[in-house]
């Protein structure tokens, strides 16, 4: 552990401050390492909140360029960075905003091939993804890796965030066994979303994932929160483990990594 | 006997956009096949032709999972508020 710089006492004075954060409990923040899978509605917000909270280590994974049409809720980028890649985009703003945080990039499609190598290094995981294989390949490799995944999805107005984590609780297979068919549950793209909520989804998972960081407060595993913005409501599910799941069960079936494209014919 | 049942975004256009009903029964079966007497095509969506919820959707009995109760075969009392919650993907896009 090092000190701090007085800089560093001045941005954090905040946090420093708060006795369940504290000196120690900054220091952790800028020793954290977390991957943030997509740099798009989610990740937008978590990367920029984390970033500004000093997590030290920020890779973000997006093999995508920014669009006009994105911007109406990836806070992230901006008018000016239409067709930059996501990832230089994100990185340029974090760095304006906070040069303690390194920011590594991935302009990388992630799959079964890559996903092992990006994990490697990183703590967390955030799912800030848009599709179901990706989604799936995330929490088999979290599971196989033991690594925490920390998971926001949002549709329309409703808005659902827990965190799985194999170890202590339930995994996206325990909820979830299988990707539904194509055709059958639609995405955002399709839905549509109200761009805001991606930003209550993806600081909820920023909170979650400077909690767990911390180790304050109550965790979110074994718990799925939804938010339905109409309603102006919040509610809390329990999530328990499935002994039947598939790969993080006792007799897990699962014991590779699936690319679903291959048979399901989704899109990612 | 009466029991509210909140429906997902994506089931809403069978539901004239509520996003909450009220269905009648004694078992989370028998609310299943209410709400399809009174929204024809919801319990196809929610269910294998066995009676099953399908594997991409979760039926909460209000903060209990009924997979992890009795199944469909779960009794339901007034009062009671289930919750039909679908696997949903979306974040980047």
């Amino acid at each position: 552990m090092t000190d701090f710089t007085d800089e560093q006492i001045e941005r954090y004075s905040r946090h420093i401050i708060l006795p369940e954060v504290g000196g120690v409990g900054q220091m952790k923040l800028l020793d954290s390492k977390v991957l943030i899978i997509g740099a798009g509605g989610l990740g937008s917000p978590t990367a920029y909140y984390l970033a500004a909270a000093g997590v030290g280590t920020l890779g973000i994974v997006d093999f995508d360029v920014v669009d006009l049409s994105n911007l109406q809720r990836q806070i992230i980028h901006s008018t000016e960075r239409i067709g930059m890649l996501k990832t230089e985009s994100a990185k340029k703003t974090i760095q304006s905003l906070n040069p303690d945080v390194n920011v590594v990039t991935y302009n990388d499609k992630i799959s079964s091939q890559n996903i092992m190598d990006l994990f490697e290094g990183y703590d967390y995981v955030l799912d800030g993804t848009d599709n179901f294989p990706t989604r799936y390949l995330i929490n088999d490799a979290c599971v196989l890796t033991g690594k925490t995944n920390i998971h926001g999805s949002i549709f329309r107005f409703e808005g659902q965030v827990t965190i799985f984590d194999a170890k202590e609780g339930p995994c996206y297979r325990c909820l979830y066994p299988e990707p539904p068919p194509p055709g059958l549950v639609p995405n955002c793209q399709e839905g549509g979303v109200l761009g805001v909520l991606a930003g209550i989804i993806g600081n909820m998972q920023a909170v979650e994932t400077l909690k767990h960081i911390l180790g304050i407060g109550d965790s979110m595993v074994g718990k799925l929160l939804i938010y339905d913005a109409l309603k102006t409501e919040f509610r809390k599910l329990k999530l328990k483990k499935d002994k039947n799941c598939p790969i993080c069960g006792p007799n897990p079936t699962i014991k590779e990594l699936i690319d679903y494209e291959q048979f399901c014919g989704f899109s990612s | 006997m009466a029991v509210k049942v909140r429906i997902p975004s994506p089931l809403m256009k069978l539901t004239n956009n509520q996003s909450e009903v009220t269905a009648e029964g004694a078992t989370i079966a028998d609310l299943f096949n209410n709400l399809e007497s009174q929204f024809a095509g919801i319990k196809d969506r929610i269910c294998e032709e066995n009676g099953t919820p399908r594997r991409f959707i979760n039926i909460y009995l209000n903060e209990e999972d009924i997979r992890f109760l009795e199944g469909e075969n779960t009794a339901v009392k007034e009062g009671d508020e289930v919750s039909i919650i679908p696997a949903i993907a979306g974040g980047l896009v």
